[in-house]
């Protein structure tokens, strides 16, 4: 392709022109199509079409605070932090990709070097009137530790509400409750990402 | 003596017939938002009361409790009154519609018709007629550009659906050689058969579409059509002045069903085992519900449109109908 293939304007393959309808010449014609549209019954199929809708009642009204819809694993509503489901640990490292990552700059977090010398997380935060919910954190996370929650119902009297770690992370009762869920959506593994991975040789 | 038992019973008919009519007009704005919910598959109103049915009661104690707003720059003594004429005329021209068979009440004969006049049907369609008045007042006085296109749009649609209601009527009339809707209504004793429709289907088709016209409903809404002008004349109008003008248009609704029903389709005539009100009831649902039903299926037309389908349409086709019932008769 040059630049020549771009410039060139001719749509002429592949398009059907429509000329539009052929308007009446005498008033034969005129009369003719005046007759031929209030004969059509056009009228009555739109008649029959929302009676047909009324008489199914196929209702699709969702009566939202009594009724709620499931969202889908891959929806992204506020973002949850999850723990290691063998120890009950934060998964967070704090390699701080995501910080990186963020589009909007509005996660922001604190690490520091405990006295066993293991990195962790003093402060996560993320700054909920700036995060515009693209799931770049999740996706690139190597530990599926932020992740996208399904709480869409997210009003609150503080703007800094649900963006604290606190908020975010799974809290310990709930945790030995073994209410934690894993996250099946944005950035997680597949079902049978086993079979799609060669193994790392351990020669390299 | 005789006399004032007459006074009294005229003013509880009209108590009556204003009080049931404004009713029914309430509930029917209730009935179009669950039809048209229905036909477009949502639940419609459904929190204030069972299946919403006390939304009535709530859109009435907001109407009544809103400020009643008169703008700065009105002709202030039209722009209140004009709403009044509304409702008031709607309510007038039921006066000579009888809406049920008589029957005996405590051993004592009730017309439910609040007065039998010899010229029933010129008398509802000439105060209906006044009724244009309301948005063409209301138009012209509120200072507002889409007020007074709406107002325009009003007697446009006024002078083209007047010709068409008056001469398609005057077919039936001639055949019955009565004004009187009780006349009208005795012609067509004789069971289905004897319904005007089949005599007078062309008729019966442009005084539909004369009464879809004067009651201001869809196809032919032109002159309150929301896309182009608003609120038409009503977009100044705020609390129970603007529910004067809603209460007016589903009374006149009411009339147009009460109408058609009694000069075309038999009337409050018993058919079979059902009797007379039932008959008359089912026809003014019916009619109501083909209103709302009408309103959710079809596009409305532009007001070009509606004057050239009025003089060049139907206006012709009333004549010639006339003509041929003339030649019939003779």
């Amino acid at each position: 392709m040059e630049l020549r293939d771009f410039q060139n304007r001719n749509i002429n393959p592949g398009y059907i022109f429509f000329e539009g309808e052929t308007k009446p010449t005498n008033g034969w014609e005129s009369f003719k199509r005046v007759f031929k549209r209030s004969i059509k019954g056009e009228l009555f199929v739109g008649l029959w079409i929302v009676f047909r809708e009324m008489i199914r009642f196929d209702i699709h009204t969702v009566q939202y605070p009594a009724e709620k819809l499931e969202m889908s694993p891959r929806y992204r509503a506020i973002h949850k932090l999850l723990r290691l489901f063998e120890s009950g640990s934060e998964r967070c490292i704090g390699c701080g990709l995501c910080e990186k990552i963020c589009i909007s700059k509005c996660i922001r977090m604190d690490t520091h070097v405990d006295e066993k010398s293991r990195k962790v997380v003093s402060e996560y935060t993320i700054n909920f009137g700036r995060c515009i919910f693209c799931g770049y954190c999740a996706e690139v996370c190597p530990e599926l530790a932020i992740v996208h929650g399904n709480e869409y119902e997210n009003a609150s009297e503080q703007r800094a509400h649900f963006g604290l770690k606190e908020d975010m992370l799974t809290p310990l009762d709930e945790f030995k409750a073994k209410k934690q869920q894993e996250f099946p959506g944005f950035g997680a593994l597949s079902d049978h990402a086993n079979e799609t991975v060669k193994q790392t040789p351990l020669a390299y | 003596m005789n006399e004032t038992a007459l006074i009294i019973e005229t003013i509880v008919k009209a108590v009556i017939v204003v009080a049931v009519v404004a009713g029914m007009a309430g509930f029917a704005t209730f009935i179009e938002r669950k039809v048209l919910a229905f036909m477009q598959r949502r639940l419609g109103p459904m929190h204030v009361g069972p299946y919403g049915l006390l939304q009535l009661a709530a859109d009435g104690i907001k109407l009544f409790t809103k400020e009643d707003i008169i703008p700065q720059h009105v002709v202030r003594p039209i722009f209140m009154i004009a709403p009044v004429i509304a409702a008031v005329t709607a309510f007038v021209a039921m006066a000579a519609i009888p809406f049920f068979p008589e029957f005996t009440l405590f051993g004592y004969t009730v017309h439910p018709i609040v007065s039998d006049i010899n010229v029933a049907l010129l008398y509802v369609m000439g105060v209906s007629s006044v009724g244009v008045y309301a948005p063409l007042l209301a138009g012209m006085s509120s200072a507002n550009k889409w007020s007074l296109l709406g107002a325009g749009r009003a007697v446009v649609q006024m002078l083209s659906f007047e010709v068409v209601s008056g001469l398609s009527v005057l077919a039936p009339i001639m055949m019955i050689g009565s004004l009187s809707l009780i006349d009208i209504n005795d012609y067509q004793s004789d069971g289905v058969m004897s319904w005007l429709i089949w005599k007078q289907p062309l008729a019966f088709l442009l005084f539909a579409m004369a009464g879809f016209m004067e009651t201001n409903r869809s196809p032919f809404d032109t002159i309150e059509f929301e896309a182009e002008v608003v609120s038409g004349y009503a977009t100044e109008y705020s609390g129970m002045r603007w529910g004067l003008f809603f209460i007016g248009e589903y009374a006149n609704m009411i009339t147009i069903s009460v109408l058609v029903s009694i000069i075309f389709m038999g009337g409050y005539n018993s058919l079979w085992f059902i009797p007379g009100a039932l008959m008359m009831l089912l026809k003014v649902s019916f009619w109501i519900f083909l209103f709302l039903w009408v309103r959710a299926a079809w596009p409305h037309i532009r007001p070009d449109q509606l004057m050239w389908v009025c003089w060049k349409v139907l206006m012709p086709l009333a004549v010639v109908n006339i003509l041929i019932t003339g030649l019939v008769l003779v």
